[in-house]
């Protein structure tokens, strides 16, 4: 199997004087260490410079919102069932009259909280939800956190601002491809 | 002057961390520190604060006594060969020269050589005083390895004591004014010290006595705090040192050509004195630059080259490198007798011949494939 073109034959045969001597190899590698000396670094300074991580990204967890402000979540739980890590939890309730501009469905959560620490980030809540609410923004990532009363988010956390709504912009990735939509159709 | 020399020292050493650092991150194509202070200036700082604030622990098995002497001993003697390098011609102050040195000994070079060798003794007692197979090892080896080096040294050296006839490193200097470095005359007793001056440091690819792979940190095992501290910075000193010695005996110190020039204009533009000492104060830089150019040659050499087995390090001291010192000698004394000035240079057009000769020999075509 071949990895790269750069693999070289090694031999056994008898050194010549001149490889005998270490010079011109020495001076050799100290060229190619040159060479390297003023070439550009490959250091991304973290905390200041942050790379895009790429359109399918998983990062901090949001609780989407639909185009009029309403929250799309219905707490149906597929999410906490399809979670690996057992990290979701939420709390249902009936939506009352006069809220129908919080809450897009009947049903909603009253209460839906991700333990972060067991949280592993695999984006099978995002592939379970058939109404489209709980994404994996590709763009954020959680923050750090060194307090324990810090590890579990709740809706405060969770649910999409509207001064600051996520929209996955890549034109290649518009969904999950296992979304509920999609593989509708598919199927 | 003495204080000021080692206050230069120990400051050339300390930024010598900061500088072994930012070359081997930026020669794996990384960065470096860069945290503390701006571009990480401030990092030597950084390092001797948490240095001294680290647990100081002596092993119970271990001779507490010559266990606090290793590190010592090392950095004393490392500091003390810093005091008869000629930093500069002088300074004149109306009719009081001062010369930029810490002290003139007619011997200067001898006394390094002393005090060098002094400076395994502190690695010795380090390393045996751990109670600790590995210490003990490491300590053994750097003790071998820098009585085998400082022959093929000492042999590469008496070429140039007997071109020039004194033993004052001043002196040696002063012979090497403009642009007569020793280099032009003695390229191979050049590059047997340089080697060898590895090899006394215990740089890479002679750093067997620390050698991570085989003996855990060598004599310095057992070491924390401080005492590691001091370990490590005796080896940033005498890399200083013999940089400054190569610089000194083969590049011509503080000489550069064009200098009388420089001189004569400031002098003429400025007074005698003034003029005289900035003079001093621009060969004094020459002398930092290359000083600088072979810590970083150090360096260089240590993030690109392998560590020698122990063997091929012995092979390496007493076959090859000590026969070629002496043959060195003994070529430069045919010159000196029959007055050839580049005698030494037969050696390495002789060389350069049989090298070409069998590389002509060697079997060419197809390299034959080794069986696995």
């Amino acid at each position: 199997m071949q990895l790269t073109n750069r693999s070289k034959q090694v031999s056994n045969k008898e050194m010549t004087l001149a490889e005998k001597m270490y010079l011109p190899a020495i001076a050799h590698g100290l060229a190619i260490t040159l060479k390297h000396f003023f070439q550009k670094k490959a250091t991304i300074q973290y905390p200041e410079v942050k790379k895009y991580l790429g359109p399918i990204f998983r990062g901090h967890h949001v609780l989407k919102r639909d185009e009029q402000g309403r929250e799309r979540c219905t707490a149906c739980g597929l999410c906490a069932v399809a979670c690996p890590a057992e990290a979701i939890s939420m709390v249902a309730a009936e939506r009352k009259k006069g809220e129908e501009g919080l809450y897009r469905e009947e049903k909603y959560a009253a209460t839906y909280e991700i333990n972060m620490l067991r949280c592993i980030f695999c984006g099978l809540c995002e592939e379970a939800c058939p109404k489209q609410a709980i994404y994996l923004r590709h763009d954020r990532f959680l923050p750090v956190f060194t307090e324990r009363d810090e590890v579990i988010y709740g809706k405060d956390k969770l649910v999409e601002r509207l001064d600051d709504r996520y929209v996955r912009t890549d034109s290649e990735v518009k969904a999950t491809p296992t979304e509920p939509s999609l593989s509708r159709s598919a199927n | 002057m003495i204080l000021v020399i080692f206050g230069v020292t120990l400051l050339i050493a300390m930024y010598s961390t900061y500088a072994e650092r930012k070359v081997a991150a930026f020669m794996q194509d990384r960065l470096g520190p860069n945290r503390a202070g701006p571009f990480g200036l401030l990092q030597p700082l950084a390092d001797a604060g948490k240095m001294f604030f680290k647990e100081d622990f002596i092993p119970s098995q271990a001779n507490k006594w010559l266990f606090i002497l290793g590190p010592c001993l090392a950095i004393l003697t490392a500091l003390m060969s810093s005091a008869v390098i000629p930093f500069g011609e002088g300074f004149k102050f109306d009719d009081l020269t001062i010369p930029f040195q810490g002290v003139e000994l007619n011997i200067g070079i001898l006394y390094v050589f002393g005090v060098v060798s002094l400076g395994v003794y502190g690695l010795m007692v380090g390393g045996w005083a751990s109670n600790n197979k590995f210490s003990l090892l490491g300590a053994i080896r750097a003790a071998s390895q820098n009585i085998s080096y400082e022959i093929a040294l000492g042999l590469a050296m008496i070429a140039i004591l007997m071109m020039t006839g004194s033993l004052s490193i001043r002196a040696i200097v002063e012979q090497q004014h403009g642009f007569a470095w020793n280099l032009f005359n003695q390229p191979l007793g050049f590059i047997i010290f340089l080697t060898c001056a590895f090899a006394e440091c215990n740089r890479t690819p002679f750093d067997l006595p620390e050698c991570e792979t085989e003996l855990v940190g060598g004599y310095h095992t057992e070491y924390s705090s401080m005492k590691l501290g001091f370990y490590l910075f005796a080896e940033y000193i005498n890399m200083f040192v013999s940089s400054a010695l190569i610089s000194s005996l083969y590049f011509g110190g503080y000489n550069y050509p064009g200098m009388d020039w420089v001189r004569e204009t400031l002098t003429s533009s400025l007074g005698a004195s003034t003029g005289y000492n900035l003079a001093t104060l621009v060969g004094t830089l020459v002398l930092f630059g290359k000083i600088f150019f072979f810590i970083f040659f150090f360096m260089w050499v240590r993030w690109t080259l392998p560590r020698f087995r122990y063997d091929q390090l012995m092979n390496l001291g007493w076959k090859n490198l000590f026969p070629l010192a002496i043959l060195n000698v003994i070529v430069t004394g045919a010159g000196l007798l029959y007055n050839i000035r580049y005698a030494s240079w037969i050696i390495v057009a002789v060389a350069v011949v049989v090298v070409l000769a069998s590389s002509a020999r060697a079997p060419k075509g197809a390299i034959q494939p080794q069986r696995s």
